[in-house]
C-alpha cells in the first residue's frame, strides 16, 4: 500500500514549520516588552500565530483524511520547468543583451509550456511581441531598459 | 449637508470631465474590459500591471484609471460567463448558471442587457451610497484613534480570512502570510532591517507589484497551461437581442433590487470578498422564488440579481479604503498601495485634503459607468471574437508584459525574480486549495497594522485594556469575537447536517483574483 499523507497535513506542517523558523528569527531583532516593543515583536507574533494555524491545519486535515478528493489532474511538471526557465531567461538575458532578447527568450521559451505550440508558432509569436514590446515600452512609453547590448553594462 | 455633497460632486464632475482625466478614465475602462473578458486573466493582474504606468502620472487621473479597470472587468467578466460559460472569474461564476442556459435558448441578448441594466442600477446605488455615507464616515473617523483603527483593521483581516468558500483557517494562514511578507524590510521605528535575507534590494520592502503578479498572473499561468484551451464559440449578439421585453424586466427588476442591497450590504462588511457576494445574491434569489426549478435552466433573476450584488458592492467597497484608509478586499488594497506611492494618505483627511480626487473619483463612476453601457453596445462583436485567441498564445504574451511591467517599477530585475517566486509560491499554494488573494490584503495592511498596534501600546503604557476601554474600540473587538466564535459554530453545525446546499464547483479554471 502506498504511503499516503492528506494534502492538508502535509501543508500545515510546512506552515508550522515557516511559522516557527519566521519567529525564531526575529527572535534575532529584539523582541523588547508590549509597553517598549522592539522591531522583533510583531513578526515573533505573527510567526506564532502562523505556526498555529498550521498545526490547527495539519489536525483538521487529518481528521478528515478519509474523504479527500484527490485531484485527478497530474501535475504539469514541464510546463512549470519552462515557464520558470522563460523567467530566468528573462533576467540573465535581459543583464546582458537587453530587452530585445530578453523579450525573445521569455516568449520563445514559455510558448513551449503548451503542448500545441510548435518551433513555428513559437518563433513568429515571440518576434511579434519583440516588436510591440520594443514599440511600446522602449520607444512609446521610453522605458529605462538598453535595447541590445552586449555583455555587462 | 446634502447640499455640501452635490456642490462636492458638481466639481467633481468638472475634475473627471476635464479631457485629461476623460482620456485615462476611458482607457481605464476600456483595459478593464477587455481583461474581463479574457480568461485567465483577473482584475487583480490587469491592475498590478498597470500599476507602473500610473508612476509618471498625476494622482487623479491614475487613480480614474485604475478605478476604471475595476468596474470595466466585472462587465467584461459577465461576457465570458454568459456566451461562454466560462467562471474564469469567480466572482461571475455563479452567473454562468443561469447566464449561460440563456445563451444556449438563444436569449444572450437579453441576458447582457439585463446584466448591462442591472449592472448600472446598481451601480448607481451604491454611488449614492457612497456619497451620502463618506461624509458621515469621515466624522466618525476623526475620532479614531490608534487603538480603533488597530481594531478594525483587525476585523477587516478577521472578516477577509474567514468569509471564504474554502477553509476559515486556510484564510486566516493565508492573511498571516501576508501580514509576515509586510514585516520584511526595514522597521520604521527603529531602522532594523528584517527578514532581507541579505539582500539589500529587500530592505525597501517588497514590491507590491510583483507580488501581486505573481500571485495573480505567473501563478494562474503555471495553474492553467494545457488545461485552458480554446475558449470561444461561436454565438453572435446584436444590439437589437439586448432590450429585454416587458415580462423578462418585471421578472428581473425586484431580483436587481435585492440583489443590489446584498451587494451594498457585504460591501459595507470589510473583508467580505465579492465571490461569496454573488453566491449569497443567488442563493437569496433561487431561495425565495416561486418556480426555485427554473433555476439553473435560464432564470433572468439568477443573472439580475448576482451581478447587481457585484456592481454594488464594488462602489460600497471604496467607501471604507477612500475614507478611512482601510482597503476591504484585495483589489482595494492594491488601489491603496497605489494611492501610497502617489504620496497620498487614503483617510478622513484625504477627502478634505484631496477634494479633487475624492470627488473626481466619484463623478468618474458615473461617467465610466456610462462609458461602459456605450462601449458594450459596438465591442460586444469585438469581444466576443476575442474570446477566440487560444490561450497557448495568450500566456506567453502575457508573461513579458508581466516581466516588463514589474521591471519598470523599480527598473530592476531583481523584482523580477521577485515575481517569479511568488508565482510559484502562489501556484502551489492553490495547489493546496488556499485562498491566496487574502496574502495581498495581509500585505498592504501589515505596517499599517503593526504601526497602530505599537502606537496604542504606547500611548496606553503598555496595557492591552486599550483595545477595550473605548466604547468603538470595545464594539469592534466584540464583532471580531462574534465572527469567529460564529465562523465556528457554522463550520460546526455544517459538519452536523452535512453538505451544504448550495453545491460550489470547485477549483473554477483560474486562481481566485477578487474573490
Amino acid at each position: 500500500m502506498r504511503w499516503h499523507v492528506h494534502k492538508d497535513v502535509q501543508a500545515g506542517l510546512v506552515i508550522a514549520l515557516i511559522g516557527s523558523g519566521f519567529a525564531a528569527r526575529s527572535a534575532h531583532y529584539r523582541i523588547g516588552t508590549l509597553l517598549e516593543m522592539g522591531p522583533g515583536y510583531f513578526p515573533a507574533a505573527l510567526g506564532i500565530v502562523f505556526a498555529l494555524v498550521g498545526i490547527a491545519i495539519a489536525i483538521q486535515g487529518y481528521v478528515k483524511s478519509s474523504v479527500e478528493l484527490r485531484e485527478r489532474r497530474l501535475p504539469e511538471w514541464r510546463a512549470w520547468l519552462l515557464i520558470i526557465a522563460a523567467v530566468v531567461a528573462f533576467i540573465v538575458v535581459g543583464e546582458r543583451l537587453g530587452l530585445a532578447a530578453a523579450a525573445f527568450s521569455i516568449v520563445f521559451i514559455s510558448a513551449f509550456a503548451d503542448r500545441k505550440n510548435t518551433w513555428r508558432s513559437a518563433t513568429v509569436l515571440a518576434v511579434v511581441m519583440v516588436v510591440v514590446s520594443t514599440l511600446v515600452f522602449w520607444w512609446g512609453l521610453k522605458l529605462q531598459f538598453p535595447l541590445w547590448q552586449w555583455g555587462d553594462a | 449637508m446634502i447640499w455640501q455633497s452635490l456642490t462636492d460632486l458638481w466639481f467633481g464632475f468638472g475634475v473627471a470631465l476635464t479631457p485629461h482625466n476623460l482620456m485615462w478614465s476611458f482607457f481605464g475602462v476600456l483595459i478593464g474590459n477587455l481583461v474581463g473578458v479574457l480568461p485567465g486573466m483577473g482584475v487583480l493582474s490587469a491592475i498590478a500591471m498597470l500599476l507602473p504606468l500610473t508612476y509618471t502620472m498625476h494622482a487623479v487621473p491614475a487613480i480614474l484609471m485604475l478605478a476604471g479597470i475595476f468596474y470595466g472587468s466585472q462587465y467584461g467578466g459577465a461576457i465570458g460567463a454568459i456566451l461562454l460559460n466560462l467562471p474564469s472569474h469567480p466572482p461571475h461564476a455563479v452567473t454562468c448558471l443561469d447566464g449561460y442556459p440563456l445563451t444556449r435558448q438563444g436569449k444572450a441578448g437579453t441576458a447582457l442587457g439585463v446584466t448591462m441594466l442591472a449592472s448600472f442600477f446598481a451601480a448607481s446605488f451604491g454611488i449614492t451610497v457612497m456619497i451620502l455615507a463618506s461624509p458621515l464616515l469621515v466624522e466618525v473617523a476623526y475620532k479614531f484613534g490608534p487603538a480603533e483603527i488597530f481594531a478594525i483593521m483587525l476585523l477587516g483581516l478577521i472578516a477577509g480570512s474567514t468569509m471564504t468558500r474554502d477553509s476559515a483557517l486556510k484564510g486566516i494562514a493565508m492573511t498571516t502570510f501576508g501580514l509576515m511578507l509586510g514585516t520584511v524590510g526595514t522597521d520604521v521605528n527603529s531602522g532594523v532591517e528584517r527578514f532581507t535575507l541579505g539582500f539589500d534590494q529587500l530592505s525597501d520592502k517588497i514590491e507590491l507589484v510583483a507580488l501581486a503578479m505573481g500571485l495573480f498572473g505567473i501563478a494562474d499561468f503555471l495553474r492553467n497551461v494545457n488545461r485552458i484551451h480554446i475558449v470561444g464559440s461561436e454565438s453572435k449578439v446584436r444590439f437589437k437581442d439586448m432590450r429585454p421585453s416587458r415580462a423578462e424586466l418585471k421578472q428581473a427588476f425586484p431580483a436587481m433590487l435585492r440583489g443590489t442591497l446584498v451587494g451594498t450590504l457585504f460591501g459595507a462588511m470589510p473583508g467580505t470578498g465579492s465571490t461569496i457576494t454573488t453566491f449569497i445574491a443567488y442563493a437569496l434569489e433561487r431561495k425565495i422564488s416561486r418556480t426555485p426549478e427554473r433555476f439553473g435552466h435560464g432564470a433572468i433573476e439568477g443573472v439580475a440579481g448576482p451581478e447587481a450584488a457585484a456592481h454594488s458592492k464594488t462602489q460600497i467597497d471604496f467607501i471604507p479604503t477612500m475614507s478611512m484608509g482601510i482597503p476591504g478586499d484585495p483589489v482595494m488594497a492594491l488601489i491603496l498601495g497605489a494611492l501610497l506611492i502617489q504620496g497620498i494618505q487614503p483617510g478622513p483627511a484625504m477627502i478634505t485634503e484631496h477634494a479633487d480626487l475624492f470627488w473626481g473619483l466619484i463623478a468618474s463612476f458615473w461617467i465610466g459607468n456610462v462609458l461602459l453601457m456605450i462601449l458594450n453596445v459596438p465591442l460586444i462583436g469585438i469581444w466576443v471574437r476575442l474570446l477566440q485567441v487560444p490561450y497557448r498564445l495568450l500566456f506567453p504574451s502575457a508573461l513579458l508584459l508581466i516581466a516588463i511591467g514589474v521591471y519598470s517599477t523599480n527598473n530592476s530585475l531583481f523584482d523580477v525574480g521577485e515575481v517569479l517566486v511568488f508565482g510559484i509560491a502562489g501556484a502551489l499554494l492553490m495547489a493546496y486549495n488556499f485562498p491566496i488573494a487574502t496574502v495581498l490584503l495581509g500585505y498592504v495592511l501589515g505596517p499599517l497594522v503593526e504601526e497602530n498596534f505599537r502606537r496604542a501600546l504606547l500611548l496606553s503604557n503598555g496595557s492591552l485594556n486599550v483595545f477595550i476601554d473605548s466604547p468603538i474600540s470595545l464594539f469592534i473587538m466584540t464583532a471580531c469575537m462574534l465572527l469567529i466564535v460564529g465562523q465556528m459554530f457554522f463550520a460546526l453545525r455544517g459538519k452536523l447536517k452535512g453538505r451544504r446546499e448550495l453545491a460550489l464547483p470547485r477549483d473554477m479554471g483560474a486562481g481566485e483574483p477578487g474573490t
